[in-house]
């Protein structure tokens, strides 16, 4: 082995190390910068939901599969969809809860919202500031209508048909 | 619409940049055996490419159980934890290299080389981190152990002390010894009491966080709350005073206290420890002469060239030898340093590699503990945020206590440098700590059944 080859490989080998770093770096800042909503664009075309799903036809088939849900409109949880199914629906910061919102003003156990009559209930847990449908502070177990916004602390929740 | 939803949970899971990886890692140490084969003249070895090809298994079995087991699990770690792994071994291979040489330039016996026992280790490492994955479904179930772990890491931290098996190894008794195998049980403790602290401190942060008293502006926990770190503390000094172990002692009073932060989020915690720490080490400084001897090397290690310091300064030698790029691998000294393939690995890196080696190197570090803390914040449940975070702060107080101490930044403890060192007991140890990590990251970047919080989702830039 020359002097010149073995400088070469030196080199080389750092160069290589220094490989695995960039590689690395690269990618995780990939993972870091990509704003999450844009992500699953890149890997498939899924739509921003919302505005273009109404005018198609094969909405009223899908809605019907899927059943009625609960969207979050506002808060750090905002365009998160909950389907409700047959099991009730908890709210609050506990960690088992169904909707875990981190939340200064939302208690450990919130709220619950469960099916009864086919309609669905909102139900407040004795939480510190209140459960509120529209402007008013529910005390007892309420109907909750479709459209109307449901709030707990800083999150905003509405029943989707 | 439910696949709409579904598809916008899905994370790349990037099994392929894994396994890209995974080569490059393999390579590099074949390239640097080789490189240490040519440069020192030993040619290669007759069973080098035996070896090489143990090596590519072991690290290709891993990741395909890890596709197997843990599809979701970040795909960095892995890679990373390998080159270490693998660095260590081409590190720790030219050291027998070195030591051969100067045997037989000396006329002494032969030396057994350390890499065939490494290797072992690391194969015994990899089948135990494949078995962590295989039992473990769900880190969860850890939380449920929290006090039975508790105890058995105390018990590890003390089993030093114990009559007929512990065992005195360069003034620490760290070791323990059955039949023919010797092993430092503080390595397995250190999982076990992070499962302790993060099981503990789960059930109490509130109390702990938010009962206080306000002292010089700032709110300070009650008196009966200090309990815990105050119990850390006495065993953190125990280790130091009865096993006389600085390194183990100060990484687990720094787990705690870092730990407590985390779960507390209350600055109060840090300030009280390092006051602590503060009181602890004067107090040390004052009672302990090995103690005092350590600082005093670290001051000033050329008054000291010839006794206590000679091993920091042939490491501070080494790190100027080797300047910005390093001698190459097989032309350097390292080996004039005492326990080189230990404690003292860096150094030979430093000086073989030079500065860009060893950015390298703790670049590779930081990555893997900014992947460990990025579970923390990815995972739900605030057991696994605990767990994540205590486990990747393992890996930063050892690296910078080691490394700070190779480069004379702090006084020198002898701590390994994790997956790079020479002993079974630490690599064990962090293949464990890798295969938990792997387990709890791959619950938080799953697809849930709901898409439900926002937590559940990748790794994401922190808005705060």
């Amino acid at each position: 082995m020359t002097e010149f080859a073995l400088t070469l490989l030196r080199l080389a080998f750092l160069g290589a190390l220094w490989l695995f770093v960039i590689i690395t770096v690269v990618a995780l800042r990939r993972d870091l910068l990509q704003p999450r909503e844009a992500r699953p664009a890149s890997n498939r075309p899924v739509k921003p939901a919302k505005p273009a799903k109404p005018p198609k036809p094969p909405k009223a088939k899908k809605s019907d599969r899927v059943g009625p849900s609960l969207v979050i409109v506002d808060g750090p949880l905002t365009n998160t969809v909950i389907p409700l199914g047959t099991a009730q629906i908890t709210i609050g910061r506990a960690p088992d809860s169904t909707i875990v919102i981190d939340d200064d003003y939302a208690s450990s156990r919130h709220a619950r919202i469960y099916p009864s009559d086919g309609g669905w209930i909102v139900e407040d847990l004795g939480s510190t500031n209140g459960t509120w449908i529209e402007r008013t502070r529910i005390t007892q177990p309420t109907a909750l209508t479709p459209g109307t916004p449901l709030r707990v602390g800083r999150t905003t929740l509405q029943l989707r048909k | 619409m439910s696949t709409a939803a579904h598809a916008a949970t899905v994370q790349p899971k990037r099994r392929g940049l894994e396994l890209a990886l995974l080569i490059l890692a393999w390579g590099l140490g074949v390239l640097g055996t080789l490189q240490v084969a040519w440069s020192t003249g030993e040619g290669v070895h007759p069973r080098f490419w035996i070896t090489a090809s143990v090596v590519g298994a072991i690290a290709l079995t891993t990741h395909l159980i890890v596709r197997w087991r843990v599809p979701y699990a970040d795909p960095f770690i892995l890679p990373i934890a390998t080159l270490l792994t693998i660095l260590g071994l081409t590190m720790i291979y030219r050291l027998d290299v070195a030591a051969a040489q100067r045997a037989e330039r000396n006329d002494n016996p032969v030396t057994t080389p350390d890499v065939y026992d490494q290797l072992t280790w690391y194969a015994f490492a990899a089948t135990l981190f494949i078995l962590v994955l295989i039992a473990l479904r769900d880190h969860r179930v850890l939380q449920r152990y929290t006090y039975t772990a508790g105890l058995i890491g105390v018990v590890l931290l003390l089993l030093p002390l114990a009559p007929i098996i512990g065992a005195t190894v360069n003034g620490a008794t760290l070791w323990v010894r059955i039949g023919g195998l010797t092993f430092q049980p503080a390595e397995a403790a250190k999982i076990f009491l992070t499962i302790f602290f993060a099981g503990y401190l789960v059930v109490t942060r509130d109390s702990l966080a938010l009962v206080r008293t306000k002292f010089l502006g700032i709110g300070f926990p009650r008196a009966r709350d200090l309990g815990p770190i105050l119990i850390v503390w006495a065993v953190s000094l125990g280790v130091l005073i009865f096993e006389r172990d600085l390194g183990t002692s100060l990484l687990f009073f720094g787990l705690f206290v870092a730990m407590l932060y985390i779960a507390t989020q209350r600055i109060s915690w840090l300030v009280l420890g390092f006051l602590l720490f503060a009181i602890g080490s004067v107090g040390a400084y004052l009672l302990f002469g090995h103690v005092r001897t350590r600082v005093q090397v670290w001051l000033d290690p050329f008054a000291y060239a010839d006794t206590g310091g000679y091993q920091i300064v042939q490491s501070l030698y080494g790190f100027s030898n080797g300047g910005l790029f390093g001698t190459g691998l097989g032309r350097g000294y390292p080996d004039l340093v005492p326990f080189a393939n230990t404690d003292f690995i860096a150094a030979g890196l430093g000086e073989e590699l030079g500065l860009t080696g060893v950015f390298a190197v703790l670049l590779l570090y930081a990555v893997l503990i900014e992947r460990g803390l990025r579970i923390a914040v990815t995972v739900r449940d605030p057991f696994g945020q605990l767990l994540a975070a205590g486990l990747s702060i393992t890996f930063a107080i050892q690296v910078f206590v080691i490394l700070g101490g190779v480069t004379r930044l702090i006084p020198l403890t002898g701590l390994t440098t994790p997956f790079l060192s020479y002993g079974g007991s630490s690599l064990v140890a962090n293949w464990i700590i890798i295969a938990i990590l792997l387990v709890i990251s791959h619950r938080a970047r799953r697809p849930a059944a709901l898409p439900l919080s926002a937590d559940t989702a990748p790794t994401q830039v922190m808005k705060r």
